[in-house]
Parts: structure tokens; C-alpha cells; sequence
């Protein structure tokens, strides 16, 4: 039996003003286990976002319970989702989300920065420099984002992603701003970290790329609509982590 | 260790915006270098002015009138307690005095041959006021002690009035009218110049009590005795200060059946004088460069930091997403602060040494940096760095990372 990576139950997110309430989440309970890859899909206004907020510890829940790779994070600080971030997640932005004006490799170095764990600046590098080969950019360390194409720039991003050895990747439309030749290339790069094992959640509209995922996540008006298989398998469950 | 990481951090970001960095730093550059500049000529300022009060002259006191008594009619309203009589009392029952000097001015209209000259000052003396005033007698004499008591009719010219009276003529023996008093020329001073606000060599001298009688006559004076604006009194080489002060002091108080409490005049050295001059300059020249350097360094400052944060927004949820903790946020954001304040004052410091030498130069003014004013505009502006620094920088360390991710 796999570990529980992400169990969410009965959360609730509520945003109010001045005694108008909109209900963002109403109820999600939600598994995913080590090794999975998961589309979260919906309409704009389903709440997918405020399940992702939650999900990467950028928002809390107003009600329900949302246990992290184990650890009770739906009470804690800012300070100390700070950590979780920085420890247990990895972002990937559908618009990137690079410093601009930084070299590929700073961009890659900067999780490790705020890592509690503090390491010197040659092992910061070593690492940053193989996670960019890891994503087959190895000859562009120095290029600041605005001299990368927009897939390799997500690939940095997803560099940056893995530099911490996360065991959560969250990836956020990764392919909405990319054409569908880079696109593809950035699916087949998660579908490689997929086989080795890594844990993916991602929110897509498009149904091509949810395919890639072993089952998507339907979302309307605050709860989970269905789950749908899609019949994708891993190859190497667990081998990292 | 993540600290200084996280100043590397605020550095490089300052060095790749080096635009915006300059702009910053504009503000407490211009308002270091300013103060170091203004300090450095009202400093020069005051130390010419020291060395002319120190130029009238050592080892002396002043006894002044400080309280009006009120007396109806007197001799321009002037004196207050203090009559001729008492400066010979003091000369005649004080140890340590070496000789004084009493003065009372008049301010009369004076002619000589075709020439008229209104509104001069006349200086009513006595004996030994060149040795102690530590004025040189260029022509002539200047008048004695017996004269003053007899109330000889004769005037010792400043430099530039004998010029002006009398062009290069020699004025020794001709007769001047001041006022409606015939006075003979006896001498005339060398060149002193203008010492405060005082032109020693505009006036005209003439025995005190030529100016009791003649120009400033007081219907009380036959009760009280004539009186005077100022004794200067000059001590013995040997004498103690504090000792002949104290003694004046008793006196004075005895004659004036006054107690000290609540004397009628003050006694003061030239280190008082200058003592006060200074404190109250330094504290305002303090004042000065505390201020200016806060008001303007920290509005820059601010200003810019805080459009800064919003312009960063965005930057501000990347790190933030990665695992960047408030205290993470705002430490990065003080420290930039502080960099700029730091720099920007170690600029404005060699800015306003060299604007002031500079300005020295060109101006013929004279300038005097001094280590305190450059000391105190830099901790100023580094103050200031972090006081203002902390609130955009607080503001950067609590933006919501989602809001910040969705700034464009």
C-alpha cells in the first residue's frame, strides 16, 4: 500500500464580505498517494484554484482538515508554510515565474536559499547545475529568462521545481502559455519524472494533457464533480522520494 | 549565515537595477553633502568670529547693566543700574585689577570744515582704553586720565572717519563740531576694523565725561551719578578670575543694595561670550544636520522603496512561493534599504567635503568641515535607512504570495 501524499477532508473555503459569503470550496475530500499523477480540471469559478492554493500551502482552508505527505499543515503560520513550500513542494507556474534579470542558474539556486537547511554556495550550485541537466539545459546556466524560449524558460522552472527534492510537484497549466511542439516537450519531461516516480498534481482545461495523467479530478461549484481513470500507469512506483 | 546570504542578495539586486539604486541614493547623497557643506561654512564663519572676540584683547571682564530700573529720563534709557562711580570703585577697592576702561556711546552729527557726517557714533571713554581695547595710536595721543576729569574738549579720530573728515590732510590740532560741541583733534587710531558688529574705526573718542555733559545729559545724574553701559575691566597677570569676579560681584551688589539674586548687572569673561555663542550655534547647527539629513534621506528613501515593493510584487510572490518567510521578505527589503542609506551617505560625505573646500575656494568664504556634522549626517542617513526602510519593507513581508503571483 503507497503512502498518502495529499488527504484532504471535508475542507471548506469561505471568503466573506460584509455578511456575503462565497463559497470557494464546499467539502472537497480528496487522496493522492506517492508515485501519482493526477489532472485537476474544471471550469473557471469550480474552485480548482482555490483546491491548488491549498493544496501548495499558499492559502489555508476555512474548515476541514489537509494532511501533507503526513503532517497536519491546514494550522499553520505563515512562516511555517513558508517551509513546507520551500521543503515538500515544487511550483511549476503556467507563466513561469523566473526572476527576471537572473541567470538560469540563480533562478534554479534560489529554493535552496531560503532552505532552513543552510548549505554552502558550492553545493547550492552543484545541485542547481544538475538539476538543469536533469532538465537538458546544461549549456544555457548563465542565460537570463528574457534569452530563453518560453519552453526552455519552463524548464527551468521546472528545475527550480525539483532542486529541493520535493515530494509534491504542483504544476499549474504548465503548458498555457507554450505553442504544442514545446508543450509536448514539457509533458514528456512530467511524464519522465512520472515513471521515476515523482508525484505530480496538475490543473489543465485541456483535455489532451490531462490524458497524460493516470486520473483527472472534475471540479464544479466547490466540489468534486467525479474522478475519471485514464488508464496511464507509472512505470517505477516509489523509486524516489 | 542566511542573513548574509540575504544581503548578497539585496546587493546584486541593487547592483542590477544600478539606475534605480543611484535614484535612491540621490536623496541622501544631496542631503549629507548639503549639511556637510552648510555646517562647514557657518563653522568657518564662527571661528572668524571667535578669533575676533579673542582679538579684543586678553585677561578681561565685563561688568554690563542687565536690569532697568526703571529711572524716568535716563541717558537714552541705557544703564540701568550701573553709574560712573562704580567703575572707580572697583579700581580703587578690588585687588588684581590692572586698569579699566569705562564706555558710553552717543551718536551725534559731525562736522569739520565743508564736511558733514550724520549719525556718528561717539564713544565717551577713558585713559586706558587703547592699552585694554588693544587699539594702536597711529598720530597724535590719545587723551589722559586728568583730561577725562576735567572734561577736556578733545577727540581722537577712528581711521576711516579722519579719512573722511579730512582726506589726507593731518587732522592733528584742527577742531571738529559734534553736535554743538567744538572738540580738538589729538590723535588718530590705526586701522582696526570691524570686529562683530562694532567698526572700531568709524567712531570718534572723546573723554566719557565730555559725553555725560555734553551729549547725553541726565537730570538724575546729580542724584545717582552718570551712567554707564559697560565696565571692561582688565586683571593683573597674576590675578584669579573667579577671585576678582566674585569681588565685583559683592561690590557691585553692596553699592546697588542689591543681593545677587537679583543684581543689576552681570559680570562676564570672553570665554562666556564665546561660550554662548557657541552652544547655542552648535545646538542649532546639530539641530540642522539631524534634520535635514532625516527629512530628506528618509523621504527618498521611502519613496522609492515603497514604489519599489509594488514594482516587485511579483518578484515578491516568486520567492515567496519557493519558501521565502516574511522575516526572509523584510530583512532582504531593510537590508536594501540600509545599502542604499549607507552608500548614498559614504558618497554624500566625499560630496560635501569637496563641495565645501570647493566652495571655500571659489567663495573666499571661509569653510570648516568638522568630523562631528560628517559623523552625525551619516548616522543620520543610516538611521533613517532603516527607520524608513521598515515600513515598506514590512509591507513587502506581508503581501498575500497568491496576490503577489497574480500582479502583473
Amino acid at each position: 500500500m503507497a503512502r498518502p501524499i495529499i488527504s484532504t477532508h471535508e475542507i471548506e473555503k469561505v471568503y466573506g464580505m460584509d455578511g456575503f459569503q462565497v463559497r470557494a470550496l464546499d467539502g472537497v475530500s480528496l487522496q493522492i498517494e506517492e508515485g501519482e499523477f493526477v489532472a485537476i480540471m474544471g471550469p473557471s469559478g469550480s474552485g480548482k484554484s482555490t483546491l491548488m492554493n491549498i493544496i501548495g500551502c499558499l492559502d489555508r482552508p476555512t474548515h476541514g482538515s489537509y494532511q501533507l505527505d503526513g503532517v497536519e499543515v491546514s494550522e499553520l503560520d505563515r512562516t511555517e508554510r513558508a517551509h513546507i513550500r520551500n521543503r515538500t513542494i515544487g511550483f511549476v507556474f503556467q507563466s513561469y515565474n523566473l526572476l527576471p534579470r537572473t541567470p538560469a542558474l540563480e533562478n534554479v539556486m534560489l529554493p535552496l536559499l531560503y532552505n532552513p537547511d543552510h548549505m554552502p554556495l558550492t553545493e547550492r550550485e552543484a545541485r542547481a547545475r544538475a538539476a538543469l541537466e536533469a532538465v537538458d539545459l546544461s549549456d544555457r546556466l548563465s542565460h537570463q529568462p528574457q534569452e530563453l524560449s518560453g519552453g526552455q524558460q519552463q524548464r527551468v522552472a521546472i528545475a527550480r521545481a525539483l532542486v529541493n527534492d520535493p515530494v509534491l510537484i504542483l504544476a499549474d497549466e504548465p503548458t498555457g502559455n507554450l505553442d504544442s511542439r514545446s508543450g509536448e516537450e514539457i509533458m514528456a519531461l512530467l511524464d519522465d519524472l512520472h515513471q521515476q516516480g515523482r508525484t505530480i498534481v496538475m490543473v489543465t482545461h485541456d483535455p489532451e494533457i490531462a490524458a497524460h495523467t493516470e486520473r483527472t479530478v472534475h471540479m464544479l461549484d466547490g466540489k468534486l464533480e467525479r474522478v475519471q481513470q485514464n488508464g496511464v500507469h507509472a512505470g517505477a512506483k516509489g523509486g524516489a522520494g | 549565515m542566511r542573513r548574509i546570504e540575504l544581503l548578497r542578495v539585496a546587493l546584486t539586486g541593487l547592483l542590477r537595477n544600478k539606475m534605480r539604486s543611484l535614484l535612491t541614493m540621490l536623496g541622501v547623497i544631496i542631503g549629507v553633502a548639503a549639511v556637510i557643506v552648510m555646517v562647514s561654512i557657518s563653522a568657518g564663519t564662527e571661528a572668524t568670529i571667535e578669533e575676533q572676540i579673542t582679538g579684543l584683547g586678553t585677561n578681561l571682564v565685563f561688568v554690563t547693566a542687565s536690569f532697568q530700573r526703571g529711572l524716568p529720563g535716563g541717558g537714552g534709557g541705557e544703564g540701568g543700574g550701573l553709574v560712573y562711580a562704580d567703575a572707580y570703585a572697583i579700581a580703587d577697592q578690588i585687588v588684581g585689577v590692572q586698569a579699566i576702561v569705562v564706555e558710553q556711546p552717543s551718536s551725534e552729527t559731525v562736522k569739520a570744515g565743508d564736511v558733514t557726517l550724520d549719525q556718528t557714533e561717539v564713544l565717551g571713554s577713558t585713559a586706558d582704553f587703547p592699552s585694554v581695547r588693544d587699539m594702536q595710536i597711529a598720530e597724535g595721543r590719545y587723551f589722559k586720565q586728568e583730561e577725562v576729569d576735567r572734561k577736556a574738549k578733545v577727540a581722537v579720530l577712528g581711521a576711516s572717519i579722519a579719512s573722511e573728515l579730512f582726506g589726507t590732510n593731518d587732522p592733528i590740532g584742527e577742531v571738529i563740531t559734534v553736535g554743538n560741541t567744538k572738540l580738538t583733534v589729538i590723535g588718530v587710531f590705526a586701522e582696526r576694523g570691524q570686529v562683530s558688529e562694532t567698526d572700531y574705526d568709524a567712531r570718534i573718542y572723546t573723554p566719557i565725561t565730555v559725553v555725560f555733559q555734553k551729549f547725553t545729559p541726565n537730570q538724575f545724574a546729580r542724584l545717582i551719578g552718570d551712567r554707564v553701559r559697560v565696565i571692561y575691566v582688565e586683571l593683573k597677570p597674576d590675578a584669579n578670575m573667579d577671585d576678582v569676579i566674585l569681588q565685583i560681584e559683592l561690590l557691585l551688589a553692596r553699592r546697588h543694595d542689591v543681593s545677587l539674586d537679583s543684581a543689576d548687572f552681570s559680570v562676564t569673561t570672553q570665554q562666556d561670550i564665546i561660550n554662548t555663542q557657541e552652544s547655542t550655534t552648535a545646538a542649532f547647527r546639530n539641530l540642522l544636520v539631524a534634520g535635514v539629513s532625516l527629512v530628506v534621506g528618509g523621504i527618498g528613501i521611502m519613496n522609492i522603496m515603497l514604489v519599489s515593493v509594488t514594482e516587485r510584487t511579483r518578484e515578491i510572490g516568486i520567492r515567496q512561493s519557493v519558501g521565502a518567510t516574511p522575516g526572509d521578505v523584510r530583512w532582504q527589503f531593510l537590508a536594501e534599504a540600509m545599502l542604499l542609506s549607507l552608500f548614498g551617505g559614504l558618497i554624500g560625505i566625499l560630496a560635501g567635503i569637496s563641495g565645501a573646500v570647493i566652495f571655500g575656494a571659489a567663495s573666499g568664504m571661509r569653510t570648516v568641515v568638522l568630523p562631528t556634522s560628517i559623523l552625525l549626517a551619516f548616522l543620520s542617513a543610516a538611521a533613517v535607512g532603516v527607520f524608513f526602510g521598515y515600513y515598506p519593507a514590512n509591507k513587502a513581508a506581508l503581501l498575500d504570495p497568491i496576490e503577489a503571483l497574480r500582479h502583473e
